[in-house]
């Protein structure tokens, strides 16, 4: 299989996902509403002085197997990416007050999906976004794939 | 930033306790023993189920949300943990007429959570074990 693949160089697609830890404060809350309305849709994460969880963030890129190195990105370089685009920004800080998407922004785990895609699109040498997952708790998380309405 | 509303996917996972046996009315006794071995047994036995619902849908841009968490789990403890949690599968009338594995369980659980107004199901997964987990995406 090897030697048939050497022999073609058929460039070979494949999803790599790396994960990386955080962990982080935040409430929910929306400025436009009553406190009586906020603690109505959002229970008791409405809480203002902030609850936090310990977050899992997985990034699936995708791209084509370097026929040298048999990496698609150097994971090395990957796990640095997160390090400074998303971890250093978001671990051990108030999403609400230190995380500039978060002013106006709710800091659900589906707003984070899309604020870690939006940080990482078009950084990764040589890869394509293809999904951000972001567990809030190992029973709960958000994908986003870059998707948007019409 | 791209013009439009994001669309995600929201995960959440539910866990619940019941019993079951793999057995089919219509072969015999000993076809049925070979064919479901253990699980065969005629007492039962129990799994720790999870089931993971995946659901997709525009952002709320005043919530952040694509469906409130309590909704979904209020649904979820109705809908599947008060029907499933600590039953005998094989007595509830989504196994009357078919057999309790966990591909038809979790074709029933997609049929329940089609029911979820606040958001379009995508993808309902059944673990039956650690190591035995199930998907369907609503395919005929």
């Amino acid at each position: 299989m090897l030697l048939l693949y050497c022999l073609l160089s058929v460039p070979l697609m494949i999803l790599l996902t790396r994960k990386a830890e955080f962990s982080s404060a935040h409430f929910y809350w929306n400025d436009a509403w009553s406190a009586a309305e906020n603690e109505r849709v959002f229970g008791k994460c409405s809480n203002r002085n902030g609850h936090g969880h310990n977050y899992t963030l997985e990034v699936t890129v995708s791209g084509e197997i370097d026929p040298t190195t048999g990496f698609v990105v150097d994971l090395k370089e990957l796990k640095d990416i997160l390090e400074r685009e998303v971890v250093s920004v978001y671990d051990h800080r108030h999403l609400n007050y230190e995380v500039p998407e978060f002013k106006q922004a709710v800091p659900t785990t589906e707003n984070m999906a899309v604020a870690i895609w939006r940080r990482l699109d078009g950084k990764i040498p040589n890869a394509k976004l293809y999904r951000v997952r972001v567990y809030e708790m190992a029973d709960l998380f958000a994908d986003y794939y870059g998707e948007v309405t019409e | 930033m791209s013009a439009g509303t994001p669309i995600a996917h929201f995960g959440r996972r539910y866990h619940f306790s019941a019993s079951h046996r793999l057995h089919c009315g219509e072969l015999s006794a000993e076809r049925n023993r070979e064919v479901f071995g253990k699980c065969n047994n005629p007492f039962g036995h129990g799994h720790n189920y999870v089931v993971e619902v995946l659901l997709a849908g525009p952002i709320d841009a005043a919530t952040g949300m694509v469906t409130n968490l309590a909704d979904l789990d209020a649904f979820a403890g109705q809908e599947l943990l008060a029907r499933f949690d600590h039953q005998n599968l094989n007595l509830l009338p989504e196994f009357a007429s078919q057999v309790s594995t966990t591909e038809n369980l979790a074709v029933e659980i997609w049929k329940l959570f089609q029911g979820y107004r606040h958001a379009t199901l995508k993808k309902v997964r059944v673990e039956e074990t650690g190591n035995n987990s199930f998907e369907y995406f609503g395919e005929r």
